[in-house]
């Protein structure tokens, strides 16, 4: 059996269910560690039986799913597969394949699942034309779908980035192989010297990626606040009476109940509205813990604080989460006489604090603007920008700086020189396969061409 | 009448390659017959004056591994070794020795004289016959016929060769030898590319005219490690010579450059490809025109003459310039010059012709290693030099041939490039070559490949059971220092202050800790109780072994990958223009090389992973309807 790969089965189009499927020597352990089980693991369960449960990225649930497994040889592949079906939408399907490569999957080259199929008997031999021409095709055209999402700058700017790799690697091993004519002293200094600005400069890349993830999906939304602090008329603000609801993920729990808010050139994605709705009117029982867990998950929070009434524990608790996060404070209700100063929210977070009336529609024009700006979301509608949003492109660049993560690592301990270009030549590569290139003989051509050597 | 003989393996030519071909054929048992143009220059080093070097040190350690000479013979004939990039990881140790050429030579030839099985004949090889894709034998220049169903071609860089530096151009091999005119024809006609390289040689000088106290001394290293696993380390210990070191400097370079329409490599006489890696002395200066002085290494030829070597300075300029930029050199002011340096044209195979095995893949019988493979440098042509050797003799017996692959051995490497990559220049081995080269280290060479060289009967049995005790010792020493655990107590925190290293919180095996940067096996042998004597070879697996656990586990993981894909065969005959949806550009590439696997095939330039999964779903397709 060969490594294990997964990917979206079902179209990445909106539909009612969405299938993610992982398939190899080590899908079911994939499997469990990405879907959370009411009891047992996918594991012990028998081939051709569906299991109920959430899917998980970490910590964070994801969805709620149904996971379908199948063993070997009884698969579509012939392989062990598990079967994530999961609540439709683009987005979700996402994260839960990006789980899975997160826990030990790759992701499937264009027509790898056929293929499998195929070369493990499960097709008929008649159909062996029609799998090279779908091979062939789906890689043509990911190929050509992978240019066209390099345009711009990402191309360069990953080619720059490879040259200077290249370059290190280069070295070395020209003094590797001719230590009586260049020396390695004082080379690992030197070397965590250029490590520091590459590995900036791919997370910076993977920052792109983010953004670009955004741009398509969304900005995550987690409205906080102590009851009745205002959360669902903000709520109602923001998606308006005109009801500007884009589209609406009805979940069977109430988690993953989901509205979306067109701002300009990008979308909010309002978590847990549901949540607000239902209990705005009732005592709430667990405000804090359900806030931070939802604040876990947020690209963007909005936190709620009613100015007519003094500030509580749960609300400096509540503003606690705030730190280091992306978060504006709404201070509600500056059509009542306040109690609480603008200031005095100042002095407890960082976050930026807006005077606020949901029910005179006061700050919503300052709180868009906020968002916008926090986003970058100039940047992100101009096409020219170093943005990914291939996911086999971030899969790429998240293992090439890995791979530096662990040059600099093999550095910090003192490792010998020649252990450096193990991982070195791992970034070289990985950022090679988003622009479509192999490794070939570039690295011996760039040691004859940059370092002089031999007799 | 002509002479007519009948033998099992004719090998042509007697360097580096012809007589590990030739030692290993015999060995097995073929009646095998040498031919070289002088008898006198049996395993000559035309060149630079030492074996080993950076990645050529495993090649040496790899042929000994399996039962070659390179090993021995160098062993017998050094006069001074070190091992280089000590300072660095075990993986890129290598040992370098420099020979005394003529006794390399000379014991060399000993060896071939005193091998049952084996003739030597001075003679130049014409013709090669064959007929139906299939080898008949071989035909001297004088008429003599040898008949034979194995030929191996060693030819170095005497085909069709010529030496040049300024406008002179001489119609010899190397060192003045007798070129062989007639052999490129012959090859021709059977149908083999040929390609025209070119390599150079720097000039050699008189040692009495060198004022040694302008350059720096560099000595061999205090204690020397063998080549080969089966010399006794205490025999080597012996007085050394020293190498010199000293630079060019801008008035040499202002000469060069003065000079360069006089070169031939400049002015376009020269037409073969030269190698990047022993780049001349006016390439050098053209190309890095930055650098205001270069190395020059300057070596003993041997402890028989005064001649030396100046490493560094490989030229074609003419005879004048040679000896004015000489001159501009310290230390070198007055030095004679014995030799000009040159620069040799020769004819080689186009090495995509051979199967991994080396054997041609359109000629049955005929077998082809070495710089007339396109290589480069002794090491990498006696390691091609013992795979035809034992593939030819093994082709007569009907056996399967030894194919060593990319996790085995850099003579894996070695091959696998050479047969599977396009090659503009000599190929020399390099470490980076070698993606598992974690694991393809000098020091294991023996455990590596003594099992598959005493399989073939290149190895006696008491050598194989040494290693096997060797195996199971560095085994059980693992296991029992993962098995010995050390507490928290007080000397162990003050051993592990006294050595820099962090305390241990709770209990921690011994092979925990020799992970640990600042510590080893042996400074370990203080919390070491019951640690029992063993041989410093063992002591030294050990160590490698616990210390870089994480990163050889890796690479087996890889190498694991690597050999599903080797595993998967592609039958020779297979006509990839029948294969629907291959690219054309991979129809071409695939039936120019013939691959023998699908992993080769991946490492075919201009074949992307969806051809090769187009393959593996025909292959399926077509297996099933056999």
């Amino acid at each position: 059996m060969a490594d294990t790969i997964a990917a979206i089965a079902s179209g990445l189009a909106h539909g009612g269910i969405g299938i993610v499927r992982v398939s190899g020597e080590q899908a079911l352990a994939v499997g469990d560690a990405v879907v959370r089980l009411k009891k047992g693991s996918l594991a012990e369960t028998r081939s051709h039986t569906a299991r109920y449960g959430f899917v998980y990225d970490g910590e964070k649930p994801v969805d709620e799913v149904i996971a379908l497994v199948m063993r070997a040889p009884h698969s579509y592949t012939g392989e062990d597969t598990v079967e994530i079906q999961c609540h439709g939408g683009p987005l979700i399907m996402r994260r839960i394949l990006e789980a899975t490569l997160k826990n030990g999957a790759r992701l499937a080259e264009p027509g790898e699942f056929t293929k499998r199929a195929f070369l493990s008997g499960r097709l008929d031999l008649s159909q062996a034309e029609a799998v090279m021409e779908l091979i062939q095709s789906q890689n043509e055209f990911a190929r050509r779908a992978s240019l066209e999402q390099l345009k711009g700058s990402v191309g360069e700017k990953i080619r720059e980035l490879r040259g200077r790799i290249l370059h290190q690697l280069a070295f070395i091993e020209a003094a590797l192989d001719d230590p009586e004519h260049i020396s390695l002293e004082g080379y690992p200094q030197q070397l965590e010297q250029e490590l520091e600005p590459l590995i900036g400069e791919v997370r910076q890349l993977l920052k792109g990626a983010e953004r670009g993830k955004i741009l398509s999906d969304g900005i995550r939304t987690v409205i906080l606040g102590r009851p009745n602090a205002g959360k669902s008329s903000l709520l109602n603000l923001l998606t308006g009476e005109e009801r500007a609801i884009v589209t609406e993920i009805p979940g069977t729990t109430r988690d993953t109940l989901e509205e979306s808010v067109q701002l300009g050139e990008i979308s909010l994605r309002l978590v847990d509205t549901a949540g607000i709705r239902d209990t705005e009117d009732q005592v709430e029982k667990i405000g804090v813990e359900r806030a931070r867990r939802q604040a876990e998950q947020a690209d963007l929070l909005l936190c709620v604080v009613d100015s007519s009434r003094p500030l509580n524990g749960d609300d400096r608790q509540i503003l606690e989460l705030l730190e280091g996060r992306r978060a504006l404070v709404l201070l509600n209700k500056s059509d009542l006489p306040p109690v609480v100063a603008p200031e005095e929210l100042a002095a407890l977070v960082s976050a930026p604090v807006i005077l606020f009336s949901a029910r005179e529609g006061t700050g919503r024009r300052e709180l868009e603007q906020r968002i916008l700006q926090m986003f970058d979301a100039g940047e992100i509608g101009k096409g020219e920008q170093v943005t990914i949003t291939n996911l086999r492109h971030r899969e790429a660049l998240e293992q090439a700086l890995n791979s530096l993560l662990l040059v600099r690592e093999s550095v910090g301990q003192g490792l010998p020189e020649d252990f450096f270009t193990i991982d070195l030549m791992e970034a070289y590569r990985q950022l090679g396969l988003i622009l479509g290139e192999e490794v070939g003989e570039d690295l011996v051509n760039e040691i004859f061409s940059k370092f002089c050597m031999g007799k | 009448m002509a002479i007519q003989e009948f033998c099992d393996v004719a090998v042509i030519g007697a360097g580096h390659a012809g007589c590990e071909a030739a030692l290993a054929a015999a060995r097995l048992g073929m009646r095998t017959v040498i031919f070289t143009v002088s008898v006198d220059s049996i395993a000559l080093m035309p060149c630079n004056p030492n074996i080993g070097g950076s990645s050529k040190g495993h090649l040496v350690r790899e042929v000994d591994a399996l039962g070659g000479e390179m090993g021995k013979n160098i062993d017998k004939a050094f006069i001074q070794s070190k091992m280089l990039n000590r300072s660095k990881g075990p993986a890129v140790h290598s040992l370098r020795a420099q020979a005394d050429k003529q006794r390399y030579t000379g014991e060399m030839r000993r060896v071939l004289e005193n091998t049952p099985n084996l003739t030597i004949k001075q003679a130049e090889v014409a013709r090669i016959l064959a007929e139906d894709g299939k080898i008949q034998g071989v035909v001297t220049c004088s008429g003599a016929e040898y008949r034979c169903p194995a030929v191996i071609l060693c030819t170095g860089t005497y085909l069709q060769s010529r030496c040049l530096y300024g406008d002179v151009i001489q119609p010899t091999g190397p060192n003045g030898l007798q070129a062989a005119n007639h052999l490129s024809e012959s090859l021709r006609e059977l149908g083999i590319d040929l390609l025209r390289f070119k390599t150079g040689t720097p000039a050699r000088i008189d040692g009495r005219t060198v004022d040694f106290s302008k350059m720096e001394e560099q000595k061999g290293d205090p204690v020397v490690v063998p080549f080969s696993f089966t010399t006794d380390p205490a025999s080597v210990q012996k007085e050394q010579v020293s190498c010199w070191l000293t630079y060019t400097n801008q008035r040499t370079h202002d000469i060069i450059r003065g000079s360069l329409d006089r070169s031939p490599l400049f002015s376009g006489v020269i037409q073969g490809t030269g190698p990047r890696y022993c780049p001349s002395i006016e390439d050098k200066v053209v190309r890095f025109a930055d650098k205001d002085r270069h190395q020059l290494f300057i070596e003993p030829e041997g402890n028989y003459t005064n001649e030396l070597y100046i490493g560094g300075m490989s030229s074609s300029l003419p005879e004048d310039v040679q000896v004015e930029m000489i001159h501009t050199v310290p230390g070198l002011e007055q030095a004679e010059v014995v030799r000009n340096a040159y620069a040799i044209e020769y004819d080689c195979v186009n090495p995509i012709q051979l199967q991994l095995s080396l054997e041609f893949k359109d000629i049955s019988g005929l077998f082809s290693a070495g710089q007339a493979n396109g290589s480069s440098g002794y090491e990498e042509a006696a390691a091609q030099g013992i795979i035809a050797g034992i593939n030819a003799a093994r082709k007569i017996q009907e056996k399967e041939p030894v194919i060593l692959d990319r996790s085995q051995a850099y003579i894996g490497v070695l091959i696998d490039d050479l047969v599977t990559k396009e090659n503009h220049e000599p190929y020399r081995m390099m470490t980076s070559r070698a993606e598992y080269r974690l694991l393809l280290r000098q020091d294991n060479a023996d455990l590596r490949l003594t099992e598959i060289g005493y399989q073939v009967g290149l190895i006696p049995e008491d050598r194989y059971q040494r290693l096997l005790e060797k195996r199971e010792a560095i085994d059980r020493e693992i296991r029992r220092l993962q098995g010995t655990n050390v507490g928290a107590s007080a000397p162990v925190q003050e051993f592990l202050q006294r050595h820099q290293s962090s305390p241990i919180k709770s209990g921690v095996s011994l092979a925990e800790l020799i992970k640990r940067p600042e510590l080893d096996y042996d400074s370990l042998a203080e919390l070491d109780e019951g640690r029992p004597e063993l041989p410093a070879a063992v002591c030294e697996q050990v160590n490698i072994h616990l210390k870089y656990e994480g990163y050889i586990l890796r690479q087996q993981q890889q190498v694991e990958q690597f050999k599903k894909l080797e595993r998967k065969r592609i039958p020779p005959e297979l006509d990839y223009g029948q294969v629907g949806n291959l690219r054309k550009e991979a129809v071409q590439k695939l039936a120019a090389y013939r691959p023998a696997s699908i992993g080769q095939a991946s490492r075919i330039s201009g074949v992307s992973p969806a051809d090769i999964s187009v393959l593996l779903v025909y292959l399926e397709q077509r297996g099933h309807n056999k």
